[in-house]
């Protein structure tokens, strides 16, 4: 529960073959809309992968696709190597989804609820899984507890037990910790890290970027119905981060000195902050010749500070991008 | 990975099955008593205060010629509500994602509510029965064949109920059909009178509602003769069967009204 640690630490090694591909994978709606694009993605077995983007950018429909809910228009979909079409059993069998929207049947208790799932996915019944299912989920005090009585972050557990009631290779949270409160949200995250360990490979969508950024092995963000980029967390953040030097001036500036315009310089708050924006993974940065020229030149300032551009601002950055 | 899937997912199928059962169990006064008070109530009204001035008809007692009619119309109505119900409530809620998401096929999805929903209404149509011999005394035929046509059409009317259930977009939609199209048809096909009773004219037009076969074959099981020979009873009612079964094989190869 601590979210201090590292997410990158302690995890077992992500292997490379694809649990899940998505080949050409384009829908249009009978409207007219086209939600997606042909796709082409891999997932990994036991990563937790992050799908990033705003609001009626694909994310739901892919998912949905994937696990059979919404017919797709073209495209191949494999699952733990089984066409979800051709073979769709053997597919669906290893995959679960929470799905965004709160959906419960109302007047039934939580233990026969969450026991249907296991029983529709095929599996024989275990009581003592269910059980610790729901311990883990702390709704084991609520199990004789019918539905349509619990919060609505209650309901939001049913819908997580159900889903791992069939015990899954694959789980599908889309938009999780949407509408939740901090305790389940930090609940959440512990068994999704949880499960990962146990070689689940998990697949979120969000549109909270420090979700993505606390949990994710990698980040795929989705935007009008186009993957625009598919990285790992950290190269992601690595190669489109900008890193940004400001400098305190002593004497403010009116207007940036000829000798300078070899830098891409910015005057912030009236001429008295000088910001330099230079890229992380450039081999020189310009910040020491910077540094050397101003002096010569006499521009003296009184105090530095450098920082990363966050997730966020590369997301916003990928999004709002002209297509 | 590589562990051995079963052919058929009974689990699945019984998982549904059972929450079908167990949603008739918690409002059994609705799924059983009203069907049989209203049913009492006819047998009141029709069978002893009106029927005891009617004559028989075909050697048979008003209030015993009444009784397949009954059943039948007690029938129809059930299996249409329960299986319609059955669909569009999850569709209606949501929770429909588990069941289009999950390792079932579309055989054993409609194998689960359809077999749910017709065995609520054969349990309703033999209460009835046994209700109604309470009313009035009667022999039975070809038990036989009475069980036949009672499970093919509470089959039948649960495919029927099924589909207007993947149809219906409103509650206003979903109890359409039933209240009025199946509930006129079976009170002009004969459920309370022999369709030989009326004008030669109007003894054609109800040979075009399908529900006279069906009651017609039903009356035959209990009392040896019906409106129709039995044979044609019987291909009407398999007839009506097999189109449930072809729309229902194409909602599913359509996805109609279930995905989008």
């Amino acid at each position: 529960m601590d979210q201090i640690t590292p997410a990158d630490e302690a995890r077992p090694p992500v292997r490379n073959t694809p649990v899940i591909s998505v080949r050409g994978l384009s829908k249009t709606y009978d409207g007219g809309f086209e939600a997606l694009k042909k796709i082409d993605l891999d997932i990994r077995q036991g990563e937790i992968f992050a799908l990033l983007g705003p609001n009626g950018a694909g994310k739901t429909t892919l998912i949905s696709i994937i696990c059979g809910i919404v017919t797709p228009t073209a495209g191949e979909i494999t699952a733990a190597g089984h066409n979800i079409v051709s073979d769709y059993r053997a597919a669906r069998y290893k995959i679960a989804l929470v799905p965004q929207e709160l959906a419960t049947d109302a007047f039934e208790s939580v233990w026969a609820t969450v026991s249907f799932s296991r029983g529709l996915y095929g599996r024989p019944p275990d009581p003592a899984l269910i059980e610790q299912i729901l311990r883990d989920l702390s709704l084991w005090d609520k199990r004789k507890e019918k539905i349509m009585n619990l919060s609505g972050g209650m309901k939001r557990r049913v819908m997580i037990a159900k889903a791992l009631a069939h015990e899954p290779d694959i789980l599908f949270l889309d938009e999780p910790t949407a509408g939740v409160d901090v305790e389940l949200r930090r609940d959440m995250w512990a068994l999704v890290r949880g499960l990962r360990e146990r070689g689940v490979t998990i697949i979120l969508t969000t549109h909270y970027i420090e979700e993505a950024e606390e949990m994710a092995d990698r980040i795929g963000v989705i935007n009008n119905g186009e993957l625009i980029i598919v990285e790992d967390k950290a190269t992601l953040i690595k190669k489109l981060g900008k890193k940004q030097l400001t400098l305190n001036l002593q004497e403010p500036l009116e207007a940036i000195p000829t000798e300078l315009s070899e830098w891409s310089l910015a005057l912030k708050a009236g001429g008295a902050e000088l910001e330099y924006t230079f890229d992380v993974n450039d081999e020189h940065t310009g910040v020491p010749s910077l540094l050397r020229r101003m002096s010569d030149i006499g521009i003296g300032f009184k105090d530095l500070n450098t920082r990363q551009s966050s997730l966020e601002e590369i997301f916003v950055s990928l999004v709002r991008r002209p297509q | 990975m590589s562990e051995t899937l079963p052919a058929f997912n009974t689990h699945g199928v019984f998982a549904i099955y059972r929450f079908e059962i167990a949603r008739a169990a918690r409002t059994i006064l609705q799924s059983l008593l009203t069907p049989v008070i209203t049913t009492s109530l006819y047998f009141i009204v029709f069978g002893a205060a009106i029927g005891s001035r009617i004559d028989e008809i075909g050697g048979v007692s008003y209030g015993a010629f009444i009784v397949p009619g009954l059943i039948m119309l007690s029938l129809f109505t059930e299996s249409l509500s329960n299986a319609s119900f059955g669909i569009y409530f999850p569709k209606f809620t949501g929770t429909i994602y588990e069941i289009l998401s999950a390792p079932i096929s579309a055989f054993e999805i409609v194998l689960a509510y359809v077999g749910a929903a017709a065995t609520k209404s054969i349990i309703l149509g033999l209460v009835i029965l046994a209700t109604a011999r309470l009313f009035v005394p009667f022999e039975i035929a070809h038990p036989g064949w009475t069980i036949g046509f009672l499970v093919l059409t509470a089959t039948t009317f649960s495919l029927f109920g099924f589909i207007i259930g993947v149809w219906a977009k409103s509650f206003e939609q979903l109890s359409f059909v039933p209240m009025l199209v199946v509930t006129p048809l079976t009170f002009l096909g004969g459920a309370f009178y022999s369709i030989d009773m009326l004008p030669p004219f109007w003894r054609t037009v109800a040979l075009f509602n399908p529900v006279v076969y069906l009651i017609s074959g039903f009356r035959w099981s209990f009392f040896g003769e019906g409106d129709v020979g039995v044979a044609v009873s019987l291909a009407a009612t398999l007839g009506f069967f097999t189109l449930c079964l072809v729309i229902v094989w194409w909602i599913f190869r359509t996805g109609y009204r279930l995905k989008s």
